[in-house]
């Protein structure tokens, strides 16, 4: 089971356009797989036609009260599954982080605001890695795992930066991007042990911009794979909402699909 | 994954041919029998209304489309579905594929559990019932074979290597594989839709029809469609929901059966409807002469139907069946003849008949007597040659000295035997004498099995005996035989003594048999247990005599003919001193085998059983003697 996951701090990049149209390009590979939507406003959910909840809420999951096995509902697609958002895990932090093994105490102080920098390396690193085992036991029944995040920094990104074998960032081309890319190149360099892969590909690019195509040109850190495929910023894209599918699905010809495609195979190459 | 939630089909019993809605529905791609009439094409069109009241159906484009031929195979006794297992084969653009089906240790053990009174062929139904369903109790092996050929048997060693041939061959040799049924079968899927167009179920439609056999004239016949709700994962209720709607709509019940079974009951069948076993629908209190020609016609039915299998050569069980059919008649006319035969001649047990209107003449059975010992004997060479080429891997793997190689000109001398033998033997089934035979004797026992013409349950009429009490005195008797005979044998008996220890204990064992359904079936099981050990015992010792006999004869005459080499001999030589050892050892087996059935306490279970036959028959049989 190889786990995916959509990341990035910034909101409207595209991680769910992202995770949506990978997952259906795995399953569409034959991998068994399936999409957690991590993000309490339910995008992914919405494009698959699943309502977005849980039974029992983020706390039942978080607190082992049910398995996610229960959460799991089947997608249109073969081979897709999807555990849905849930209102309640806009609380997530606050689960997570009350779960760990001794109380509170040893994570203290890290929220929201201060998931950052050397976070890896404190101790009681068990309230970030909760999601991780509760992942875990899915590994018989599943090829590929896709977490799509909430953007932000927070202890569920920590805990989706942990469990992921590749971490996906799409990034809009800007200068900011680039040092982006460097803050969590550094943060992931932290991590004792597994260390996720990070591929970073250029979203929403319009090739009329100058920017854009000079900063598609730019280095990224070593650690970094920069993907080849760079997804434009194309109307098809927009009309997921309004369709409620994943573009790769109702418009598998159009540019917009060739762009995943080829981002689909650059991700499983890597690692 | 998730289980198919349920099956249902369209119920048979409605009538199919009320339907008009049929034509336009036909016109869809996949449909096996395009042009013609569909009768089922209504209850089709239900089905999808009655889905529409609670969800939005729409045609699963995804789904793979189009038609599937189905073989399935057998053997003759239907050794497969026995075993709860159904192979199939299907065709496909690049060689077809072979799936055997079965049913998991838990899924058969939960249908026996479910039927209380479950016989084994039940369980065995039940457990190829759930088989088919391809439901998640069951497991499914596929092995792709090219070149397989749908209207031909198949041996065990025919079937080319893999995983189904080896599954399978245990369990079907020395029978041969037959073409069971063939279904040609359109699926078609539909996509059950909640308000926000989000699939939640799934109907799969098969649309199955009957293959017309390449002899038979028979029009295509259509089969009741099968209907099954796919659920999806988290949306359990709104499955049953589906399912629900389903079962509530007319013409629709659940699938009980497999589509085998559907298969096989439009050609006339039924699954499991060939058994060696004589099962003759006898009754305590049943006239004797009654009861006695049930029995024969039982007994012809099980011949003739062999007849054509021994004929074709399909396998050596044909025989095999025949045969035991032949000894069972003859069994049974030397046995129970007189019960048949007009009793003011006769010496019938019990008091005179005074109006018997239809019975056989003393002639009649003298002449059926005949009849069969010469088909016992028509038979016989066959036979003996088959039972040496079966066993020939077993003889070759007890080789010591010589190499198997070395016994090859042997085998190949066998087959050539068994060839000319088999020439003649089907000469003789396919004279008029032996058309003759089956016409005539059927016709000599069909009123009397009938009961003298009156329809239902023919009583008891004045002076003559009821089954039961038939029963109980001639297998007294039989057992009496058997008891003297074997008690007088002493280690230095000659072999005859045995042989013809064995030959009674047969006798024996057929008259129980034969009367099996008035006997308390515990006791029954205990009396029958013990007498086939001893006969396992008596057989053990008079075939390893008779075969070493036959290698001596065979030795004799193959080097005479030229085709012995002096290494094949050696080979048989160690071969006869093997037979020799099973023979002492069996010879040794013998006192506690026998004493074992009739000793002190194996004559009281033997007249207890008796007993309670003679009871239940009513009136009691005189003494033995
Ligand atoms: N390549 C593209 N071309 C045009 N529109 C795009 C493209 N990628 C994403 N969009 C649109 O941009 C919006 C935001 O995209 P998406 O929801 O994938 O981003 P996100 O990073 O998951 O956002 P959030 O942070 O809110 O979860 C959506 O309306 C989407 O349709
Ligand atoms: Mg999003």
């Amino acid at each position: 089971m190889r786990i995916y996951a959509t990341y990035n701090i910034k909101g409207g990049v595209g991680k769910t356009t992202a995770a949506v149209n990978l997952a259906c390009l795995a399953a569409a590979d034959g991998l068994r797989t399936v999409l957690w939507d991590l993000d309490p406003q339910g995008a992914a959910s919405f494009m698959f036609r699943v309502k977005p909840r849980v039974k029992g809420g983020g706390k039942a999951l978080i607190r082992g009260k049910r398995t996610l096995d229960e959460a799991i509902k089947g997608t249109d697609f073969g081979n897709l599954d999807l555990i849905p958002a849930d209102f309640t895990y806009r609380n997530m932090d606050l689960l997570l982080d009350s779960n760990g093994s001794n109380g509170s105490n040893a994570s203290k102080g890290r929220g929201a605001s201060n998931g950052g920098g050397g976070s890896g390396s404190s101790p009681g690193g068990k309230p970030a890695r909760r999601l991780g085992e509760l992942l875990a036991p899915l590994a018989g029944e599943y090829d590929a795992v896709f977490l799509d995040c909430p953007p932000s920094i927070s202890l569920v990104s920590e805990n989706v930066l942990h469990a992921a074998d590749v971490i996906v960032v799409p990034l809009i081309p800007t200068t900011l991007s680039v040092r982006t890319m460097e803050q969590l190149a550094d943060f992931v360099d932290g991590f004792n042990g597994h260390r996720p892969d990070v591929v970073a590909f250029f979203s929403m690019v319009d090739r009329r911009k100058k920017l854009h195509r000079e900063i598609t040109q730019e280095i990224f850190p070593e650690r970094v794979v920069a993907a080849a495929t760079a997804v434009p910023a194309l109307s098809v894209i927009e009309r997921m909402s309004a369709e409620r599918a994943p573009v790769t699905a109702f418009a598998p010809r159009s540019a917009a699909s060739r762009a995943f495609r080829g981002l689909w195979a650059e991700v499983q190459d890597v690692g | 994954m998730t289980p198919d939630l349920a099956s249902f089909k369209a119920s048979p019993d409605r009538d199919p041919v009320a339907d008009d809605t049929a034509a336009a529905d036909d016109t869809a791609a996949g449909n096996p029998a395009v042009g013609e009439r569909d009768e089922w094409g209504g209850v089709v069109a239900a089905v999808t209304a009655a889905l529409g009241q609670g969800f939005t159906v729409v045609p699963d484009r995804t789904a793979p489309r189009g038609t599937e031929r189905r073989t399935w195979f057998d053997t003759y006794d239907w050794r497969l579905f026995r075993a709860g297992l159904l192979l199939e084969y299907v065709p496909g653009r690049r060689g077809g594929e072979l799936r055997l089906t079965s049913a998991t240790q838990a899924s058969a053990a939960q249908a026996g559990a479910t039927q209380a009174s479950a016989t084994n062929a039940s369980a065995a139904r039940a457990g190829a019932a759930a088989a088919n369903r391809n439901s998640s109790a069951s497991e499914v092996l596929v092995q792709p074979v090219t070149g397989w050929q749908s209207s031909r048997p198949h041996h065990a060693c025919d079937i080319p290597p893999g995983i189904v041939a080896i599954r399978v061959g245990k369990v079907i040799a020395p029978r041969a594989l037959l073409p069971v049924a063939t279904v040609i079968q359109s699926t078609a899927v539909s996509r059950l839709l909640n308000a926000d167009a989000k699939t939640v179920a799934r109907l799969v439609v098969e649309r199955p029809a009957l293959s017309a056999g390449r002899q038979s004239g028979r029009q295509r016949s259509r089969l009741a469609p099968r209907f099954t709700i796919q659920p999806v994962r988290g949306y359990p209720g709104q499955a049953r929901r589906a399912a629900r709607l389903l079962e509530g709509t007319e013409g629709v019940t659940k699938a009980e059966g497999t589509l085998l079974e559907d298969a096989l009951a439009a050609l006339g069948a039924a699954p499991a409807d060939y058994s060696g076993k004589v099962d003759a629908p006898v009754t305590a209190t049943m006239p004797a002469s009654q009861a006695v020609a049930v029995i024969l016609l039982r007994l012809l039915d099980t011949l003739e139907a062999n007849t054509n299998g021994v004929l074709r050569d399909i396998d050596t069980e044909f025989l095999h069946d025949f045969r035991v059919a032949v000894r069972r008649s003859r069994t049974a006319l030397k046995l129970f003849g007189d019960a048949l035969a007009e009793t003011e001649t006769g010496t019938g047990p019990g008091t005179r008949a005074r109006t018997a209107p239809r019975r056989a003449t003393p002639r009649d059975i003298e002449w059926a007597a005949a009849e069969f010992k010469w088909l016992g004997d028509l038979t016989t060479p066959t036979r003996d040659l088959d039972v040496h080429l079966l066993g020939f891997e077993d003889m070759t793997a007890r080789l010591r000295a010589a190499k198997p190689d070395d016994l090859e000109p042997f085998r190949n001398y066998l087959a050539e035997r068994r060839a000319r033998e088999f020439r003649a033997l089907a000469r003789g089934l396919r004279s008029p004498r032996f058309g003759d035979l089956t016409r005539r004797w059927r016709d000599i026992l069909t009123p009397i099995g009938a009961g003298g013409g009156r329809g239902s349950g023919a009583s008891i009429r004045s002076g003559e005996i009821s089954a039961a009490a038939l029963a109980a005195d001639r297998t007294r008797r039989a057992f009496v035989k058997v008891a003297r005979r074997g008690g007088a044998i002493t280690p230095d008996s000659p072999h005859e003594s045995l042989h013809n220890l064995r030959k009674r204990c047969k006798e024996l064992r057929y008259a129980l048999e034969f009367f099996a359904p008035l006997h308390d079936p515990a006791a029954y099981g205990k009396v029958v247990g013990d007498l086939k050990k001893l006969q396992g015992c008596l057989g053990d010792f008079q075939d390893s005599v008779v075969q070493v006999d036959e290698i001596r004869l065979l030795a004799t005459s193959m080097q005479a003919a030229g085709e012995a080499p002096a290494v094949t001999l050696l080979a048989m030589g160690e071969i006869a001193s093997g037979l020799a050892a099973t023979q002492a050892s069996a010879r040794a087996d013998f006192e506690r085998r026998f004493v074992a059935f009739a000793g002190t306490d194996g004559r009281r279970r033997m007249s207890a059983l008796l007993r309670g036959g003679a009871r239940s028959g009513g009136s009691r049989s005189g003494g033995a003697g």
